[in-house]
């Protein structure tokens, strides 16, 4: 057993967490922003898709995947603009909005798979995104292994958090977020206008998120395939809650399901595995246990849901 | 969306909500064809023949939207209960294994015993599967779409090894053996697989109706999902009654499994589910929650299913297309906004006074007219609009409950 | 219809022929409205009489159906509250627009945000706060969190929120609703001193007594109608009661003496905290009998919502004892309760009281839905069920269709089915809380009457009421609430409204202790929460 743990907690295992943790951390504060502007944002999942294939897509057309890169930020746009359309324009219930959206992509971007590169399970191999290699960063011992060399997007990873939780909480952009997501009314009568800045704040959101889509489809691999977010989507909300609705929370949180996973990855290559079916369980069983214990002890935005009467104020798109 | 008991206007607004839903999703569909180059015609001629062409494609869709009416009327039992069951795909899963094991287990019973032990497995282990989302959220105000996503992944890994290291026949397929003959579900038209599971489904769907509109129990459910806090103060018992609303819709979501287990496959076979569950959602929200609406819903969505195979042998369209048009449809289906346009347009040219009535219903501008007053229907069409939301973070409730 | 028009000054804004629909209740009919510069002009009107929903058309909230709005004398559109700011107008609304979680330099400056480097400039902010507080006496401190403050503290950030955008029109939605007397008194200097800087002041009120007491001009609506605009020096009370209502109505109830029975509803140092931990109800003892009313005085957020909680079954208790009609409940929750003979009336209807999407039939019966006669073996009993709640509707006057949704009904519709549904079944205590917020004369008249009866009829009601005027009409016996526990308790009658007030703000008037009592122990304050309507 111990032998398993030294196996398991080696540091090649946290290096894979952080390359793991990237598109659920960025899915997980796009959430954060999101639900900070009062929108429930189950639709994670399918812009992470959408992300993965728009990337992969793109690159295979260019041969560049910084092309691809952008060209993910486009779709979650889109995405994010989709759900603003149906929860705030049409007043669509956020949860199933979300849920229909997930279900729009799964299908939309397995088609495409199909339409575009006939197989049904997997793309082409395309050029996948570098990995840099931080000069002097690689040189420190421990830590140059842990972030010495990763794709761009892990750095940009590490550096949104903090980005973005001064954006959230020092400037006005995120009061004015922060204000409509708790009381909408009251931002209403102070002149902000409140719809729209729920459908920039979606579609920063949908970018952010589409990014851990390209994370995962041109950063860790280099292929799109069918469903290939597995649910990250989900476990990316379960973690904007357990980090309390702050980015910076939300890469903690994402980092401790990467870590599951990377264990679970790391326990199927031992000599005597356990079985990998239930060695797989555990993110989705762990995202069930954080999010049944942080529920109770986590306070969301106070208009997190509510529609906004878009029949006054600047909301109409 | 989830409206309650309503009147027959009421009933016909839900009626053309779901048509149009259906119609724009159909119609989005085909732009997506163009896009792609497909002839739409072509594509949509082979799924509707593929869906009513003859006998053998109508038999197909009937095949077809048996699981969803299950699955469906599972979702759709959930929401009235103000739940989000997205987890049916996982309760079908665990259903139909135990419904195998169980079938297996049995061999010389007499065949009625037999069926009705399999399917009570069945429906047990999906009453489990459903029952720990639904304690979560009442204890601990988990997200039910979240924690019932999650438990759909692990219980496709459970299932699969399970099969794996304990009830795998000898071969290539990770399956289970066929079940014996006494324990399969007869078939209701010979020659086709049209067995007993449609009158199994039928009768559920009338027993959850029943419930619904004339049992105590069932009004206890329409409270917690219109107005928990009012359910409360009513004294329901709102922690366990969640609980079992949840348990419940995972058996009725377990027994689309077992059917398919007893009647169609004779045996559990791994990653059997074509997405049964997840269509099972589009099923409720197009009948609008009600359950005989399920009848209907789960029919239209057999017969795409259906269809979308023979669009994909004849047209050489993937069928994947067909669960974007689903997608698709849930978000039509749910945008209230979407009739709120078309009604306002519709108005624009008819006299105001004649509609003035109606206005009242619809879910722009229900305003009465003082401060108090405009605040009291503005929580009512609040509640009345997003209660699910509302409902997702118990602790935006309890805290409003402190105000 | 006479606009009174001897004053000097002219009208700073003027509103004419407003006209305003939701659904098919007309809110605002053709509305005429002259504020003129500088004075302090009252909107008087019962509730419903589309006093609000004029102001928010006025403030950009709600677009007019018709009608046109001068300000100044030009012609103005004013789409939203951006263009009202624009013009000078602000609003300080009834159920404050604050963000409790935010501090109050958050909130306050949200919107005109100053900035240095990209970044929230906090303490150009605070300065400018401190400024603008300072001018009109207004303290706060700018970086407590909202949710820290006591009500009155929220008005005062309300106010400042609207003085910081440069407002000459001040609107203020029934701002004295929630205050205590003193609290008025204070609010009132602000407004005399706003005034006295020039400022034009838009009062919303339905109280007579406010309105006489410093208003210049007042002008009354009734059913989204203009009744009249006069000075105030040229009304009288009874006139202006007369014209909001449209017929002579009585402000007193008639309450007969009586001698009060067994005790019917106790409670015995009872504690309870709230969904935070924070302790809301600190050993409260109170007790009631059969054929009394027991009114509970105080500001709002002082631990009434938890003693209606906790009396209902909705809120466990951490430490005490609850007797109803003589017995502990055997079953936890609301049903045991019942069973000994509670009846409740929450203090929100829509919020707890209905299921609004459901029929009246279903809300006619909540709460007894499971046993007979509504139900036999867990089957409901249609006719019975319609036979009772048509009852209902009959026996007070209630105007809606036993199918329909019971949000179709007015708000004093829907409070008169909750009063009739839980006085239907011969109550020995009943739990009655804001009994009346925010419905029709008519069916506060009904409310009471119905209360008053059932007192003669030999039950124990303890009344928990934020309106001053109800309870000392109502009760025969007050007990004042401060942070949770009992500062006061004695006869109605010996109260002054002065007294109440002080009490009421955890003062303990000079000469309070030999007519009404002190209770006996205090304790420490626990951290307050902010009644915002967030």
């Amino acid at each position: 057993m111990s032998d398993a743990w030294e196996v398991i907690f080696q540091i090649n295992t946290l290096t894979a967490a952080l390359r793991l943790a990237t598109p659920i951390a960025l899915a997980a504060m796009a959430g954060t922003l999101s639900e900070r502007a009062g929108v429930i944002n189950i639709g994670l999942e399918g812009k992470l898709l959408a992300g993965a294939f728009a990337a992969v897509y793109v690159t295979y057309v260019t041969g560049a995947p910084w092309l691809g890169v952008l060209a993910a930020m486009a779709a979650g746009m889109l995405v994010g603009l989709l759900l603003g359309l149906f929860a705030i324009r049409l007043r669509a219930d956020h949860v199933v909005a979300g849920v229909g959206i997930n279900i729009l992509l799964l299908g939309l971007t397995t088609w495409l798979l199909q339409v575009v590169w006939g197989g049904r399970g997997t793309s082409p191999a395309v050029t996948s995104l570098p990995r840099w290699s931080i000069p002097v960063l690689r040189d420190i011992p421990v830590v140059g292994e842990l972030l010495g060399s990763h794709s761009p997007l892990v750095y940009f990873t590490l550096l949104a958090a903090p980005a973005l939780w001064l954006v959230l909480f020092r400037t006005p952009a995120g009061l004015r977020v922060r204000l409509i997501g708790e009381h909408p009314e009251a931002a209403d009568t102070v002149g902000i206008a409140v719809n729209r800045t729920q459908y920039l704040t979606l579609m920063a959101a949908g970018a952010l998120a589409a990014l851990g889509g390209a994370q995962l489809s041109l950063g860790d691999l280099a292929w799109f395939s069918q469903n290939m977010s597995a649910g990250r989507g989900y476990m990316a909300l379960a973690a904007n809650v357990f980090g309390q609705w702050n980015p910076v929370g939300s890469l903690l949180a994402a980092l401790l399901f990467a870590l599951t996973d990377a264990v679970q990855m790391r326990i199927q290559t031992l000599p005597n595995p356990w079985p990998a079916e239930l060695v797989q369980m555990l993110p989705y069983l762990l995202t069930i246990l954080v999010l049944s214990g942080a529920v109770r002890r986590s306070r969301p935005p106070a208009a997190l849901g509510r529609h906004y009467p878009p029949d006054h104020g600047a909301g109409a798109l | 969306m989830l409206e309650g008991t309503g009147t027959s206007r009421a009933w016909l607004r839900e009626l053309a909500v779901a048509l149009v839903a259906i119609a724009l999703a159909l119609l989005a569909g085909a732009l997506l064809l163009a896009l792609a180059g497909y002839s739409v015609r072509d594509a949509y001629w082979s799924l509707f023949q593929g869906a009513f062409g003859n006998i053998y494609s109508l038999a197909d869709t009937f095949l077809n939207a048996i699981p969803l009416m299950f699955t469906g009327l599972a979702v759709a039992f959930a929401f009235r209960g103000g739940l989000f069951n997205i987890g049916t795909e996982g309760q079908l899963y665990v259903a139909a294994l135990a419904t195998a094991i169980t079938a297996l287990a049995v061999p010389s019973w007499p065949p009625v015993l037999a069926i009705a032990a399999a399917l009570a497995a069945g429906a047990a282990a999906g009453a489990a599967w459903g029952f720990v989302p639904g304690l979560l959220k009442a204890r601990t105000g988990a997200h039910e779409v979240i924690t019932t996503i999650m438990l759909n992944y692990v219980a496709i890994l459970l299932t699969t090894h399970l099969v794996k290291t304990r009830f795998k026949a000898p071969g290539p397929v990770d399956q289970t053996a066929l079940i014996p003959a006494a324990a399969r579900l007869p078939e209701l038209v010979p020659t086709t697989r049209l067995t007993w599971a449609i009158v199994i489904a039928v009768v559920l769907i009338a027993l959850v109706d029943w419930i619904l509109r004339r049992s105590a129990w069932g009004l206890d459910v329409e409270l917690i999902g219109q107005n928990p806090s009012a359910a409360a103060y009513a004294g329901v018992p709102v922690t366990s009654r969640t609980a079992c609303i949840m348990a419940a819709s995972g058996a009725i979501a377990g027994l689309a499994g077992s059917t398919i287990v007893l009647g169609v496959l004779h045996r559990f076979i791994t990653n059997f589910s074509p997405g049964y569950g997840f269509t099972g959602i589009a099923v409720a929200l197009v009948a609008r929650t009600r359950p005989w609406g399920v009848v209907p819903a789960a029919l239209l969505f057999g017969a795409l299913q259906a269809g979308g195979l023979s669009m994909q042998l004849f047209a050489r369209i993937p069928a994947d297309l067909l669960t974007a048009v689903q997608g698709l449809v849930i978000l039509f289906v749910a945008a209230p906004g979407l009739v709120a346009i078309v009604r306002r347009r519709r108005r624009a040219r008819t006299p105001a006074a004649h509609e003035a009535h109606e206005a009242n219903e619809t879910c722009v501008a229900h305003e009465t007219r003082d401060a108090h007053e405009a605040r009291d229907a503005h929580e009512t069409r609040e509640a009345h609009e997003t209660r699910n939301a509302h409902e997702a973070h118990e602790t935006v409730r309890k805290r409003g409950a402190n105000r | 219809m006479a606009v009174a028009s001897p004053d000097l000054h002219p009208p700073i804004v003027e509103l004419i022929g407003i006209r305003k629909r939701f659904g098919p209740v007309v809110a605002n009919d053709g509305v005429d409205l002259a504020v003129l510069r500088g004075e302090i002009h009252c909107l008087l009107g019962e509730n419903g009489a589309g006093k609000s929903t004029l102001m928010k058309i006025l403030y950009g909230l709600y677009p007019p159906d018709g009608g046109e709005i001068r300000v100044r004398g030009q012609k103005v559109h004013i789409r939203s509250p951006r263009d009202a700011m624009a013009l000078g107008i602000g609003m300080v609304h009834q159920h404050f627009m604050l963000v409790d979680r935010l501090t109050v330099a958050e909130n306050l400056i949200a919107g005109q945000e100053p900035v240095r480097n990209g970044l929230l400039d906090l303490r150009r902010a605070r300065q400018a706060i401190r400024e603008m507080a300072d001018r009109y006496g207004l303290r706060v401190d700018p970086d407590a969190r909202v949710q820290d403050l006591s009500v009155g503290e929220q008005q005062r950030v309300e106010i400042l929120k609207a003085l910081m955008r440069n407002v000459d029109i001040l609107i203020l939605d029934e701002p004295t609703a929630v205050l205590t007397p003193q609290e008025v008194d204070e609010l009132f200097r602000v407004m005399l001193q706003l005034k006295a800087d020039g400022k034009t002041l838009i009062f919303i009120t339905h109280k007579l007594r406010e309105t006489m007491a410093f208003s210049d001009r007042v002008t009354v609506l009734r059913n989204g109608r203009h009744v009249g605009t006069w000075r105030t020096a040229d009304t009288s009370p009874e006139q202006l009661a007369e014209m909001m209502v449209g017929r002579q109505v009585t402000l007193r109830v008639a309450r007969p003496h009586r001698l009060p029975g067994d005790v019917l509803l106790e409670l015995d140092r009872v504690s309870a905290i709230d969904d935070r931990g924070q302790p809301r109800l600190r050993d409260v003892t109170l007790s009631v009998r059969s054929g009394e009313i027991l009114g509970i005085a105080g500001v709002e957020g002082n631990g009434q919502l938890e003693l209606e909680e906790v009396i209902a079954g909705l809120r466990p208790i951490s430490s005490g004892r609850i007797r109803i009609n003589g017995q502990e409940p055997r079953q936890p929750g609301p049903r045991g309760r019942r069973a000994l003979g509670l009846a409740h009336i929450p203090s929100d209807r829509l919020r707890r009281g209905l299921a609004a999407p459901l029929p009246v039939t279903r809300n006619g019966i909540l709460g007894r839905h499971w046993q007979p006669p509504f139900a036999r073996r867990g089957v409901l009993r249609e006719p019975a069920i319609r036979s009772h709640v048509g009852q209902l509707l009959a026996e007070f006057q209630i105007r809606g269709r036993l199918d329909a949704p019971a949000s179709t009904l007015s708000g004093g519709n829907q409070q008169k089915l909750v009063v009739a549904r839980e006085l239907a079944h011969g109550p020995r205590v009943i739990l009655a809380c804001q009994p009346t917020r925010g419905v029709d004369v008519g069916a506060i008249e009904h409310i009471h009457s119905r209360l008053l009866e059932m007192r003669a009829a030999g039950a124990a009601i303890l009344l928990i009421s934020a309106d001053l005027d109800e309870l000392l009409a109502l009760s025969d016996r007050l007990v004042v609430m401060y942070e949770g526990t009992i500062v006061a308790e004695g006869p109605a009658d010996r109260f002054t409204r002065k007294e109440l007030g002080l009490w009421m703000a955890g003062q303990r008037p000079d000469r309070a202790g030999s007519l009404a009592q002190a209770a006996p122990d205090r304790h420490p304050a626990p951290p307050k929460e902010g009644a915002a309507h967030a």
